[in-house]
């Protein structure tokens, strides 16, 4: 279909506008829906940002969610990062988090967030930094080979359950041993 | 120096090499989003703490090399005009959110152009690593390394639950974007793009044109990537990407034999009406010469064209562009000028082919 507006590049673009009940329908090209303004550029790169922020108005999600904590309910609106300021508010209106602390100061309202981003994740499961991760290097594994001994156990391989079972005892030695230092 | 060859060559070095699969897939890509743990993310940040930011990379990273990625080069956004800025989006070294909104952006760019680390854009650090033709896996352990390196002098924004933290939401956990530009010509003509790209969303992938959120796909290229960064593994990440990847080459190949087989000779003449119309236009939009562009290489990765090099095509698709364009006339163009411009460029690189 060609543009209703120049007649010379295709319609990409299709807008209807309800007015007083009538209803009016227009197809033009992406330049003409600039040039007539039916479109302007600024609400254009901000589209997927209101996407985004859209995504996050979960407030009917978030009431069914936290039944139990009412505290959280009591006082929507004063949450506010003690770091950088940004106020909950703000994070839902803008879509961005304004430093780390943030997801500290409004973790108990991210999991549907997140869960709605990342197709229902809301616990990191990839890298971790090397001087950070020690410990949760060590506990990672540990995790794994439980899950692995729940697995022979229950396929009643039993020899194989009994070295894994040594290897964990093994690394929760190692953990021990490097909180010790950590916390000397 | 080295900002001139940014500038004036339009093909990256490391682009000149043929990757695996690079009739269909032109290059691989993975990004990652890092932050400094004590300091705000740009959005909030104040002039002197992104400042901070722009100098500690300059200290201790300017000049330096990591295996092969050699020499970074430093370079201030403010030290740039508009068109060198867009020169370095045309060339995907630096986002256009970079280029345009950023204050006091930065980017770090190996002398090959293989890594570029964006500075102060929507997350202080943003990673990039290409590598020509289908190779996620080799893409992803560099740039893991490349992180790890990073590492020993940065305290990276990190929790136990949420992994790295990012300035938006979507891409928390492990920062990835793994993304891969493939010329998908076949599966378009066929009008199978329509119908596939809804089933690559259902398993949590984004398709999108060239120039990445919001832009089109001209010339037949679309560029597919992650959109979950959360509760995944790298490697998973990259694996689920590469098996829909794989599949799509599969289908396209199929789709290139099957149009051969029904339309043969209606192909041929649409790849020479195009080399027709590049070859000998005196006026051409950028967007006549996408799709001309890509008719032509489609001829070449089939066989009908022979006098032609696959890059030529690859090195004209970026040198077309606006920015490319102004930088080759050193001076302002209007788009009528461009069109006239960019006819006459197309036309001497196809005559220096033959």
């Amino acid at each position: 279909m060609e543009c209703q507006e120049c007649h010379e590049r295709p319609a990409s673009l299709h807008f209807t506008q309800v007015v007083n009940g009538h209803k009016t329908e227009v197809y033009v090209c992406e330049k003409c829906a600039y040039d007539k303004g039916y479109m302007s550029q600024e609400q254009d790169s901000l589209s997927l940002h209101n996407l985004l922020s859209g995504l996050f108005n979960f407030d009917s999600f978030q009431l069914s969610d936290s039944k139990s904590h009412s505290a959280s309910h009591r006082e929507p609106q004063t949450l506010k990062c003690d770091h950088c300021g940004l106020t909950y508010d703000e994070f839902k209106r803008v879509g961005k988090f304004g430093c780390a602390n943030c997801y500290k100061t409004f973790d108990e309202r991210l999991n549907p967030i997140f869960r709605r981003v990342h197709s229902g994740n809301t616990i990191h499961s990839g890298k971790v930094p090397k001087r950070k991760g020690g410990q949760l290097h060590v506990q990672r594994e540990m995790e794994q080979k439980r899950s692995e001994l729940q697995a022979l156990i229950h396929q009643e391989e039993f020899e194989e359950a009994a070295k894994v079972r040594d290897q964990i005892r093994t690394l929760e030695r190692q953990l021990d041993s490097e909180q010790r230092e950590g916390d000397q | 120096m080295s900002l001139e060859q940014f500038m004036n060559e339009a093909i990256s070095p490391w682009l000149k090499e043929e990757g695996p699969d690079s009739d269909i897939v032109m290059s691989s890509r993975i990004r990652l989003a890092r932050n400094f743990d004590h300091i705000p993310f740009p959005i909030l940040a104040d002039q002197e703490e992104l400042e901070q930011v722009v100098e500690f990379f300059k200290e201790e990273y300017e000049d330096y090399s990591f295996g092969p990625y050699k020499d970074f080069e430093f370079i201030h956004m403010s030290k740039l005009n508009p068109t060198e800025k867009r020169v370095l989006v045309e060339k995907h070294l630096i986002s256009p959110h970079l280029s345009d909104h950023a204050k006091h952006g930065a980017a770090l760019i190996s002398q090959n152009e293989q890594v570029s680390v964006m500075v102060n854009e929507e997350d202080h650090i943003r990673v990039q690593l290409y590598f020509p033709g289908f190779q996620l896996e080799k893409a992803l352990e560099q740039a893991s390394d490349f992180d790890d390196w990073l590492e020993e002098k940065i305290n990276f924004a990190f929790d136990e639950k949420r992994g790295y933290l990012t300035s938006c939401p979507t891409n928390v956990g492990t920062g990835l974007r793994a993304s891969v530009m493939m010329h998908l010509p076949a599966l378009t003509i066929t009008q199978q793009m329509s119908r596939l790209i809804p089933a690559i969303n259902q398993l949590g992938l984004v398709v999108r044109g060239i120039y990445g959120e919001g832009s089109e796909a001209i010339g037949n290229i679309f560029q597919i990537s992650n959109q979950i960064t959360l509760g995944k593994s790298e490697r998973d990440i990259v694996d689920d990407l590469k098996s829909v990847v794989e599949q799509l080459i599969e289908q396209e190949r199929n789709a290139r034999q099957q149009i051969i087989q029904q339309n043969g000779i209606q192909l041929e003449d649409k790849i020479f009406r195009s080399y027709g119309v590049l070859a000998n236009s005196r006026i051409i939009e950028s967007k006549e010469a996408a799709k001309c562009l890509s008719d032509v290489r489609l001829g070449i990765d089939l066989g009908y064209i022979n006098s032609l090099s696959k890059t030529i095509l690859n090195e004209l698709m970026i040198l077309t562009q606006p920015g490319f364009l102004q930088q080759y006339a050193q001076q302002n163009l209007s788009p009528d000028e461009r069109d006239v411009r960019r006819a006459a460029l197309i036309r001497e690189r196809l005559n220096l082919e033959i």
